[in-house]
Formats: structure tokens, sequence, C-alpha cells
């Protein structure tokens, strides 16, 4: 070692070989990367498959865009935490298996407001629309912006299959047939949604527009799991990790 | 043993080698600094301004002003502008003018010079208008789009390729140690944008990520992370490295300590990633490994600290008088605290209070506003002079500006302290029955809103300070002489001054 960083040692030597020098940094930045990497795509259990998770539908998908577009993972954290606070406040911690289908991941890192992992069938439709036209009128205090464009913008159903075919092309189990009907899928929940948002009481013919979308999107959000053998103990993913208080 | 010394030596290893040429008459690009440098005032004053307006958009929700000014997009505007065109262009500003003179020789080519400057600025004007349209991947600090990325890649290349042919027609034979920081930035930014990029693209505006879950998180910070380290710490030890022992007069502490930090801090920051994901549905051993590795990153990032403000030992005096090295100091010294609070950060039980929360954002300001910020005002308040041949405008000003930023910054971090922790408590607060304390979000973030108020008028005062930075530099240029040649210099017969 001290023949190493003497003045006249070795190093001196390399730092007269820039090329060198260059590949010996190339290698130390690269290890720490590949060994932490390496395992999370070779080894299946690191990632346990959980049956009941399944890609997003056709008008989720385009929910899951505007999500992304509108920057909402700024504010809110999709990461429910192993901790009592956090399960009881939000419901139960994300499994890795839960997040196979999300490119790209939308865990967050700041929680300005809640984490919406678990937030689907919370609340109803129409209190979404609500939410979104205005925030304050189910949160009086509320900081989050409005988004009244959601329910005036239309929204492009036709550009959702050529998403799916990319994310197909990704490794994603979307069939052909639902890649050719993705408009025509997407239009039906939609419309669904709609009604339901009429029939609460809620204003009419929402249903091309933006905000059908991502309120299937949010609707969708942490349910896969609900009632299936995937729940915590069920799933043999039973072990809280350590922490937990 | 110090660089002097070295310096001295390789300084007549480079006589020798040039022996045969009796006189060899070159000259530095300084045209190119002065570029990188007056963009990097005006991105910052952007970039810091469009903070402010964040900051303000959290505690009066009517400053969200329409669609494509609403705080989700606008968030992602300022990190991408602070970072890679204020900071971006202070590192470039850095390099250009350090290299050079560390090589004896001028850049390789102008015309890369240029392509590098104006491609990165075409590469900042696209994101200042495809973020707030929306067009984003959402990957922190990764946000802009394939195109974009691509248009990234190339300008990296050439300026790589750039750097690498100057350090190929050096006159001096061994690289001082700012030049190894480069190396690894330079590298190592290539390969995390690179790996962090790879998508599929939907259309010319949308792609997917290769990677899914756990794996894009994964990936996504392994990026983040060693952002912060190869585009926000090595390039700015390298500046340090440079600017302080020259503007001190003295030579840099410890040779040793410089290889010994170096070397530990390249290879043990890229296993520190996952610290940003503690808890999360990422593997415990990945998350254990990546605490453990943030854990030793004190050390190396400490060497760093010591070397810098030892290199000052004997000088402290010279403080009162030069502004760059106040600057440095605190600069420096905001190093130190944020590298002390990162691996305590990442510490599991401390990081189950911080994460989401403020604290972080506190922990983020204390480097970027103190580190980054300050170190780029001293380099710039230490090179105006010299770039444009005349004494700066103002030394008061920029004194002011010292206290200003000071005072701000301080205002900044310590409001963000405040909330950070109030909000983690509050949330894993339980009353006797056992039930939440704060079962309704929304009381939590009441709760901190007079110190979002707190942190705006400290980001303002900052703000300020880097605006009267802006009119010293207007004022000092408008002064300058018209006519600015490259500072020639002959070899062998000069002595190296680098
Ligand atoms: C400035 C930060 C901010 C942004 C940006 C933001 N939100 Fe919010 N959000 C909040 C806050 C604070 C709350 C809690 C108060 C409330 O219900 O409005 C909240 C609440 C919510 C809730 C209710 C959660 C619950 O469990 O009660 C949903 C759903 C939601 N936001 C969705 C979104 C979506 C979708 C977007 C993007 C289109 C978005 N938010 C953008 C801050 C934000
Ligand atoms: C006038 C000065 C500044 C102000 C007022 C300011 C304000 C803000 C605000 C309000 C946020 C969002 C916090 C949140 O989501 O709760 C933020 C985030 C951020 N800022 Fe600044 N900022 C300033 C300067 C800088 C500088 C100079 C840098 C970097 C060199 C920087 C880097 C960042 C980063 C990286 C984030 C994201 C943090 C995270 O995701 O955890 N900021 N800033
Ligand atoms: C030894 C050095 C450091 C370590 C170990 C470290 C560690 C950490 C940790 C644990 C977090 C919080 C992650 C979370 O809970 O979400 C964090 C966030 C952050 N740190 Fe550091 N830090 C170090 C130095 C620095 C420096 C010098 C800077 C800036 C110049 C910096 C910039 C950031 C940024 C921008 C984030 C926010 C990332 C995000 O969530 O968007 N860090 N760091």
């Amino acid at each position: 070692m001290k023949r190493f960083i003497e003045t006249s040692g070795r190093h001196r030597k390399i730092e007269g070989w820039p090329l060198v020098f260059t590949i010996l940094v190339t290698l130390s930045i690269l290890v720490g990367g590949i060994v932490e990497f390496l395992p999370l795509v070779l080894v299946k259990s690191n990632i346990p498959r959980i049956e009941t998770v399944k890609p997003w539908t056709p008008l989720e998908l385009a929910g899951r865009d505007i999500y992304i577009r509108e920057g909402c993972n700024n504010c809110h954290s999709q990461m429910v935490r192993p901790f009592r606070q956090e399960i009881e406040r939000y419901g139960e911690y994300v499994k890795p298996g839960e997040t196979i289908y999300e490119r790209p991941f939308l865990w967050g890192s700041k929680r300005t407001g809640p984490d919406l992992y678990r937030v689907g069938g919370k609340y109803p439709n129409l209190w979404h629309v609500r939410h979104f036209d205005d925030p304050r009128s189910t949160s009086p205090k509320s900081i989050m912006p409005r988004y009244t464009w959601f329910q005036k913008q239309d929204l492009n159903f036709d550009g959702i299959g050529r998403k799916m075919q990319t994310l197909q092309t990704l490794g994603v189990p979307y069939s052909d047939e639902e890649i050719a009907s993705a408009a025509d899928n997407a239009k039906r929940q939609a419309a669904a949604i709609a009604q339901d948002v009429v029939a609460s009481g809620g204003p009419a013919n929402l249903e091309g527009k933006e905000i059908v979308a991502i309120v299937a999107y949010l609707q969708r959000l942490g349910t896969d799991i609900k009632g299936s053998s995937a729940s915590t103990a069920a799933a043999g993913i039973s072990d809280v990790p350590s922490g937990t208080n | 043993m110090t660089t002097h010394n070295t310096e001295a030596a390789s300084g007549v290893q480079a006589n020798a080698r040039q022996g045969s040429a009796e006189i060899d008459i070159n000259s530095y690009n300084d045209r190119i600094v002065r570029y990188f440098v007056l963009a990097t005032i005006l991105w910052g004053v952007v970039g810091m301004l469009v903070g402010v307006i964040i900051a303000l958009q959290l505690p009066f929700r009517g400053a969200n002003l329409g669609q494509y000014l609403t705080f989700g997009r606008l968030r992602p505007l300022h990190t991408n502008a602070v970072i890679f065109a204020f900071a971006g262009n202070a590192i470039f500003a850095a390099i250009y003018y350090s290299t050079q003179r560390l090589v004896k020789a001028r850049m390789f080519s102008d015309a890369m010079s240029l392509f590098h400057f104006w491609g990165w600025q075409a590469i900042i004007v696209s994101a200042a208008l495809t973020l707030p349209l929306g067009i984003t991947t959402s990957k922190e600090y990764a946000e802009l789009e394939w195109p974009i990325d691509i248009a990234i890649a190339v300008v990296w290349i050439v300026f790589g390729a750039n750097f690498f042919l100057t350090l190929k027609n050096r006159r001096e034979k061994h690289m001082y140690v700012a030049l190894w920081f480069y190396i690894a930035t330079i590298i190592t930014v290539a390969v995390l944008h690179v790996g962090n990029s790879l998508a599929l693209p939907v259309s010319l505006t949308k792609s997917y990520p290769i990677y899914a879950g756990v794996q894009d998180a994964f990936i996504q910070w392994w990026y983040g992370h060693n952002a912060v380290a190869f585009f926000l710490t090595t390039p700015f030890l390298g500046l340090m490295y440079y600017f302080l022992p020259k503007a001190a007069e003295r030579p840099v502490f410890s040779y040793r300590l410089s290889i010994i930090h170096f070397w530990s801090l390249v290879f043990i920051y890229i296993w520190a990633g996952p610290h940003h994901l503690n808890y999360t549905a990422l593997p415990e051993w990945a998350t254990t490994l990546g605490m453990t590795f943030s854990v030793m990153l004190w050390m190396p990032s400490w060497g760093g600290m010591i070397n810098g403000l030892f290199t000052l030992r004997g000088a402290w005096h010279k403080l009162r008088d030069s502004v760059v090295l106040k600057m440095y100091v605190i600069g420096i010294t905001f190093y130190g605290m944020s590298t002390f609070e990162g691996p305590m950060l990442s510490v599991k039980s401390v990081n189950a209070l911080s994460h989401y929360t403020d604290w972080t954002i506190g922990h983020v300001h204390a480097g970027a506003l103190g580190w980054n910020g300050f170190m780029t005002f001293g380099m710039i308040y230490w090179l105006v002079p010299k770039l444009w041949r005349t004494e700066l405008w103002s030394q008061k000003l920029a004194t002011t500006h010292f206290w200003i930023g000071t005072i701000g910054m301080l205002l900044y971090v310590f409001s963000m302290y405040t909330s950070g922790i109030t909000q983690g408590l509050m949330w894993r607060a339980f009353d006797e029955t056992g039930r939440l304390a704060y079962p309704d979000f929304i009381e939590t973030v009441v709760q901190i809103i007079p110190m979002y108020w707190v942190r705006m008028v400290g980001g303002t005062l900052y703000l300020t300070g880097t605006l009267l930075l802006a009119f010293n530099v207007m004022k000092t240029i408008a002064k300058a002489p018209k006519d600015l040649p490259d500072p020639a210099f002959a070899l062998p017969s000069s002595a190296y001054s680098a």
C-alpha cells in the first residue's frame, strides 16, 4: 500500500497513463451495479409471482400515462412500507410480485400527498371526479392542484393499441386480439364508469374524456391481491420485514 | 508530500520531453469557458426561479397556473434546470478552464467544444419545453424522453472525445488529481445515462422502459444516486482540487489522501443506490447492501472535505478579504455536512422516519445550495476577472451575495428539517387507544405549511444572491476590454504554473 501511494510510487505511474487510468475507473464503477442487479434478473425468488396480478386494461393504461404526464408521482408515493402505521393508514404493504407490470415504476420519493398504492376502491368514482375538479371540495385544506381539464379534454382511444403493442414486445402478456380491440374495450369500460358517475348524481357525458381513464387507473391500483390467495398470510410472503413497529 | 512538489517534479519531466522543440507557442481556448460561465449564470437564475415558484405552489395552491404550470410538471423542470443546466454548465466551465492548464494544451478541437456548448444548451431548451408539456418518463432526473436522451448521449460522447484527445495532447506527463475526477465523471455519467434510459418508443414523445417494477426501481436509483455522485460530487471535487489551491495560493493538503479517497469514492458510490428504496418491494438483501456501502461512503467523502479544508491551513486570514475563499469554505463545509447526513439517512431506522418527508428535501438542498451552489459561485468570482481581464466590478456586492446566500440557505435547510421530522413523527403517531393519532393526512400537511413559507423566503433570498452575482458579472463585462484574445504561452521556457 505504502509503495502504491508514495509520491514516486506505483500510482504515480498510472497518473501518466490516461488510458490505463480510465480502464481502472471503468472497472471500479461497474462492479457494484452488476453485483446488485444480476440477482434481481436471474434469481426468480427475489420477485415471487402472484397469480392474480394482471396487466392493466387498455383504459387503465391510458389513465396511468396521464398520471405520468401530470407528474402526480412528484407528490404521491405508490409504495406502502411494512410498518404498522402505514398498513393502518393505507392498507397492506406492497409485495414485489405486484409491481411486475409497472413500466415505469411509480413508487415516488416524496409524500406531499398520501400514498396511493391501495387507493383502488377506497372512494366511489364520483368522489374522484369531484376531487380532481377541485380537491378542496372533498378536503377543504388540500394543497393539491385542480385538474379541471380532465373533464374537458378528449381521451385518445385510438392510441392505446399502439402502446399495448410496445408493451407486448417488452414481454407484457397482451394477446393480439386484446391489442386489436383495445379502443373498443377502453370505450366499454369508460362508458361503465361514466354511467356510474351519472347514476351517483355527477356530471354527464364524461365517457370520452380523460377523467374516466385516470379514475379507472386509480380504482384498479393495489386491488389485484384483494381477497385473493395472495394477500399476505396465504401467499407465503408472511414474513413482515424487521423494523415493523 | 504535497502536490506542490509533485507539480514541480512533473514540470521537470515536461521540460525534458520538450527538450528538442525550443519554443512552442500555444494558446488556451478561453472563449468557450466564457460561454459556459454565462450559461451557468443564466440557467442558475432560471432554475432557481422555478424553484421559488414551486416552493410557492405548495403553501399557496393558486400559484398552479393552468395545465402546463402545475407543481407536478414544474418540479422536474426545476430539478433538470438546476442540475443539468446550472451545475452542468458550471462543471463544463471548470473542466474546460482547468484541463487546458493542467495538461498545458488547448482543447483538442474548437469545433467540438462549440458543438458541446450549443448541443447542451439545445438539450436544456428542449427540456424546458417538453417537461411543462407533460412529455416525461417520470424517472427522477431522467425525465427527458428518448429523442432528447439520444441527443444527450451524442453531446456527451463528443465532450468525452474532446476531453480525452486533449489529454492525449498533454505536455504534462502526470495527470493532476482534478483530472482523475473529471475522468470518473465522464465515464460514469455515460454508463448511467445509457443504462437507465433504455426504453422502447411508442411515438416520438412516449416510451416504456425495458425494465419493470422492482428492476426498474433498482436501475433508476442506481442511476439517481450516482447522478448525485458523478454529476454533483466528483466534478465538483475536481473543481475544488483545481480552484481552491489557486485561490488560496497553497498546495493541496495531501497527495496520498487524494489517492485513497478518490479510489474508494468511485468504487463505493455505485453500491449505495438501494438506500433510496429501503423498506420497499426491493429485496431486503439489496437494501442492506446499499445501506452498508452508504455508511462506508462517509469516510472517502470526508477525505475530500479534509483535503479541501486543510489546504487552507495557514491561509485562514485570507478569508477576510476573499469572497472566493469564503464561498469555498461554506461550500466544503456543507459538503461535509451532507455527506455525514447522507449515510445517516441511509440507516434503515432513520430512513423509516425520513423517507418521503421534507428531511430528504433538506438534505438535497444542503448539498445543492451549499456545496454545488457555493462552489460554483466561488469559481465564477475567481474566473470572471481572469476571463474578462478586469477587476470584479464590486467586491462588496459579492460579499453581500455571500451573506444573503448563506442566510437563505440556512432558512431553507432548517425549515425543511423541522417540517420533515414533524411530519414524519405525525405519520407514525398512535393515540392511547392504539389508533393513528392523525388519521386524516391533510392534518399533517397543514401542520408544516408555516415551514413551507420559511423555505420560500429562504429560497427567495438565495435567488436574490444569484441575481446579485449576475448583475456584478454584467457590470464587470461592461468594463472589460473589447478584445479578448486567447491567452498564449510558450513552451518549454515557461515554468509549470497550472
Ligand atoms: C402538490 C402536490 C400534489 C399533486 C401534484 C397531486 N396531488 Fe393528489 N393529493 C395531494 C394532497 C396534499 C392530498 C390530500 C388532500 C386531498 O385529498 O386533496 C392529495 C390527495 C389525493 C387523492 C386522495 C387520496 C386519499 O387516499 O384520500 C388522490 C386519489 C390523488 N390525490 C390523486 C392525484 C393524482 C392522480 C394527481 C395527478 C393528476 C395528483 N393527486 C396530484 C397532493 C398532490
Ligand atoms: C432558490 C433556490 C431553490 C429553491 C427555492 C428550491 C426549491 C425546491 C422545491 C420547492 C422542491 C420540491 C420539494 C418537494 O417536492 O417538496 C425542490 C426539489 C429539488 N431541488 Fe430545489 N430549490 C432551489 C435550488 C436548487 C438547486 C441549486 C439545486 C441543485 C443544484 C436543487 C435541486 C433540487 C432537487 C434535486 C430536488 C428534488 C429533491 C427530491 O426529489 O428529493 N434545488 N427544490
Ligand atoms: C455520502 C454521501 C451521501 C449519502 C450516503 C447520501 C444518502 C442519501 C439518502 C439516504 C437519501 C434519501 C433517500 C430517500 O429516503 O428517499 C438521499 C437523498 C438525496 N441526496 Fe444524498 N447522500 C449523500 C450525499 C449527497 C450529496 C453531496 C448530494 C448533493 C449534492 C445529495 C443529493 C441527494 C438528492 C438529490 C437526494 C434526493 C433523491 C430523491 O429522492 O429524489 N446527496 N441521499
